[in-house]
């Protein structure tokens, strides 16, 4: 039956069926944003699907080059020095959908990620960290030589 | 079936690093191939690894994290020769799952 609607979406095109199949497995991803909030367009949007603006905090540390040459394969990072830091998030301000990843850390996991993401042009990184239920932000800019989104 | 990832895991201290190398083309759906029609999106959706069952990080990506996706993290309270399991699941419902020992 699963397969069936899976095929059925596929028809009404590539948004649809992300926002379809976000609803589908949500309940598996137990996550404080839902599947939707991937296909945002703007990064205020992306910001308000995290749940509101976050504050400027030198405890939040984004890491990533000052120049990419291949913006298809960027190294970014975030650490958060914040007690009680219980999810990060990585949004490229400028790529087409800037929401880029979501960690979920539970206690006892450092918040402490790293991981490899795609630009599109030269664009600010911004990492968003919550703790304690409130959200904070640290913000670089990478120069991309070569984009890596197409199109 | 995709390929197997890559997991290593070392103990320095109390924490553990976990380096993840999967393997997958991370399609973002915005490319378009040469007769101009869009690249259908196929990417990782949800990460999660665990520890003894307990779920040690997870993670939700778009189409944005690069293909042949690398994530690194790391979490305390494990011993070496523990293991560490990971596994993903992607927009069309693959999945894989591959363990690590803790070195």
């Amino acid at each position: 039956m699963k397969s069936t609607r899976r095929s059925a979406l596929k028809a009404t095109g590539a948004f649809a069926t992300l926002v379809s199949l976000g609803l589908v497995t949500q309940s598996q991803a137990q996550a404080a944003v839902d599947r939707a909030s991937f296909s945002v367009k703007t990064l205020d949007d992306a910001l308000k699907a995290i749940g509101g603006t976050p504050a400027n905090s030198d405890q939040v540390t984004v890491v990533s080059p000052d120049i990419a040459e291949n913006g298809a394969v960027v190294p970014v990072g975030v650490t958060s020095k914040l007690p009680n830091t219980t999810d990060l998030y990585i949004i490229i301000e400028k790529n087409p959908t800037p929401f880029a990843a979501a960690f979920m850390i539970p206690a006892g996991t450092l918040p402490d990620v790293q991981t490899r993401v795609k630009m599109g042009q030269s664009t600010n990184v911004v990492a968003v960290v919550k703790a304690d239920g409130k959200l904070f932000s640290a913000t670089k800019e990478t120069k991309v030589t070569l984009g890596g989104c197409g199109g | 079936m995709a390929d197997p990832m890559r997991i290593r895991a070392a103990l320095a201290g109390d924490e553990t690093t976990v380096r993840v190398l999967m393997a997958h083309i991370m399609e973002p759906g915005t490319r378009k191939d040469a007769a101009g029609a869009l690249i259908p999106a196929h990417f990782i959706q949800d990460v999660e690894a665990s520890h003894k069952g307990k779920p040690v990080l997870k993670a939700m990506w778009s189409g944005a994290v690069s293909q042949n996706p690398f994530l690194s993290f790391k979490f305390k309270g494990a011993a070496k020769g523990d293991k560490v399991v990971v596994k993903w699941v992607d927009n069309k419902g693959d999945s894989r799952t591959d363990e690590a020992t803790i070195a």
